[in-house]
């Protein structure tokens, strides 16, 4: 005879029983000292955290260990390694892969904040490793040559926390389905032009406060018919309308130069900012990286600003590409929808 | 009324504040600027990194402003990188000695990134003497690794590379390990609070 309904009721029944003998057990060992309590790595609140201690800080591309020395000095809360900055990735062409492990070893042996590298969109491999050698926080980036146009990584399945570029409200809440711990926006990168920061950044306002309007009126079907004609999950749309803003950490990113970019972003209401190529394709890097982080920090006033702005001088500014001039078919922005 | 400051340059602060708001009979402020102490009774310097919030310190003053709160006998909590903020002595378990800016208020010496990398973050639980167990979130954590002079620990945490000191106190001051604003316990800010009024 086969096993009936009622025989898988007992079973639990013992297994419940079993379950609370070692639990007891666990409890004895825990006050004699001898078990310690468990340890959770890698869960959300341990990803999120992590990612809510970068508000109000500048995150700075780098490509070796004397840069991100230079970064750290000047307070930024983490750097970036690339191979390239992302003006050389624009210039040079080609395939653009994920940095070498040797060199984002030796930046993360010598600062003492965190240190992230970019992989490929779709790339998971390249991102297994970067969490294997300790990278602290991995950006799937646009910059880099995408792997698969039409999937990005399922980034619950890594203990590392992930990043990822929005251009919209759909694209950043489809990324936080994906796992994505932290958004930023896509801008253009490479460009030192802050247009198409400002352009994304203001997209995804405006589309919160549409769904927040819809929620304040009840209007539960508006919330629905967005989410269906925007490809976007509707727990995660209902969040966002809740809460009024993304419902992770938002940085800006793409083309930001100079303090007064900073400002404008942490102005427009970005947590934090992403500098690329701005500081070191200028003629000013140290002193800019400073003025960066002083006006991240005090956008909100004025004086401090100009101060920072002062300590750098638009000479030496990156030069910058109108996006007008760049092909479509170069746009980084499209990349991975 | 007590009014609460959270230094709000860099890191999660707004955590701080929206906790603190939800505790009755406390008010809470960012603070930027050194005449944003003046009408304080406690202060909080937030998690964030250390070195960013060190460097911004001496740009307007704040250090001088924060050692002056502090030698008026209110009370401050260094949370995470407030604590490394707080230590007169900071060691970072892969670069060694770091150099960086700290306050240099109490006699603790802290261990920086003491359990790893981002991938070796943790939540898991702290006993802190008269508060009890407590849920704790690590984030790249230090750890109160030495305690000297009027400075003790009071706080534990049981981690496999062993067991650390997670808070401590001395006078005034409270040095917090762990990230009391993620997991929403409001115990150690009624610690702080309770330090206020006396």
């Amino acid at each position: 005879m086969g096993l009936r309904l009622i025989d898988s009721y007992v079973y639990i029944e013992k297994l419940r029983n079993l379950i609370y003998q070692l639990l007891e057990i666990r409890d004895e060992m825990v006050s004699e000292g001898v078990e310690r309590h468990s340890i959770k790595v890698g869960i959300p609140i341990v990803k999120l955290g992590f990612i809510s201690m970068f508000k109000g800080g500048v995150i700075m591309d780098v490509t070796n260990e004397v840069q991100a020395g230079i970064a750290e000095d000047a307070g930024a809360v983490g750097v970036m390694v690339l191979d390239k900055l992302p003006y050389d990735v624009r210039m040079a062409g080609g395939v653009a892969r994920t940095a070498d492990l040797n060199v984002i070893e030796r930046v993360m042996n010598s600062i003492t904040i965190p240190v992230s590298a970019k992989c490929r969109i779709g790339h998971e491999w390249e991102a297994k490793l970067l969490e294997e050698v300790g990278v602290d926080l991995i950006d799937e980036s646009e910059v880099l040559t995408p792997v698969d146009e039409k999937s990005h990584i399922n980034k619950w399945n890594f203990r590392v926390p992930f990043v990822n570029g929005a251009k919209s409200l759909p694209e950043a809440l489809r990324r936080i389905y994906e796992g994505a711990s932290m958004i930023r926006t896509k801008g253009e990168p490479g460009t030192g032009n802050v247009a198409e920061a400002v352009k994304h950044f203001k997209l995804v306002t405006r589309d919160i406060s549409m769904l927040r309007g819809y929620y304040a009126s009840k209007d539960f079907e508006a919330i629905w018919i967005y989410c269906k004609e925007n490809n976007v999950p509707y727990e995660l749309a209902l969040l966002t309308a809740k809460l009024g803003r993304l419902p992770v950490v938002n940085f800006a990113a793409g083309g930001i130069a100079t303090p007064a970019d900073a400002a404008l972003m942490m102005w427009l209401g970005s947590d934090g900012v992403f500098v690329g190529s701005g500081i070191f394709k200028s003629g000013d890097a140290e002193v800019r990286a400073k003025a960066i982080v002083l006006a991240t920090s005090y956008y909100d006033d004025p004086e401090t600003v100009a101060e920072a702005q002062k300590m750098v001088s638009e000479n030496v500014s990156m030069v910058g590409i109108d996006i007008r001039r760049i092909k479509p078919e170069e746009l980084m922005q499209s990349r991975g929808v | 009324m007590v009014s609460v400051g959270v230094l709000a340059l860099q890191g999660d602060f707004l955590e701080h504040i929206q906790l603190l708001n939800s505790i009755p009979g406390v008010g809470s402020f960012a603070v930027k600027f050194k005449n944003d102490l003046d009408k304080l009774d406690a202060l909080i310097i937030p998690g964030g990194e250390s070195t960013t919030i060190g460097r911004l310190l001496t740009i307007k003053g704040l250090d001088v402003g924060i050692r002056e709160f502090v030698n008026s006998g209110r009370p401050v909590m260094g949370v995470c990188a407030g604590a490394i903020l707080l230590a007169k002595n900071v060691v970072d378990r892969f670069v060694g000695e770091t150099g960086q800016f700290t306050l240099r208020l109490m006699n603790i010496k802290v261990l920086r990134n003491a359990f790893g990398r981002e991938k070796d973050s943790f939540e898991s639980e702290v006993f802190v003497d008269i508060l009890g167990n407590m849920k704790a979130v690590f984030i790249r954590g230090p750890a109160i690794v030495e305690a000297w002079g009027d400075a003790k620990i009071i706080g534990f945490i049981d981690h496999p590379l062993g067991r650390f000191g997670a808070v401590a106190i001395e006078r005034n001051l409270i040095a917090v390990a762990f990230h009391p604003e993620l997991t929403g316990d409001i115990r150690l800010y009624k610690y702080l609070i309770s330090e206020a009024r006396r």
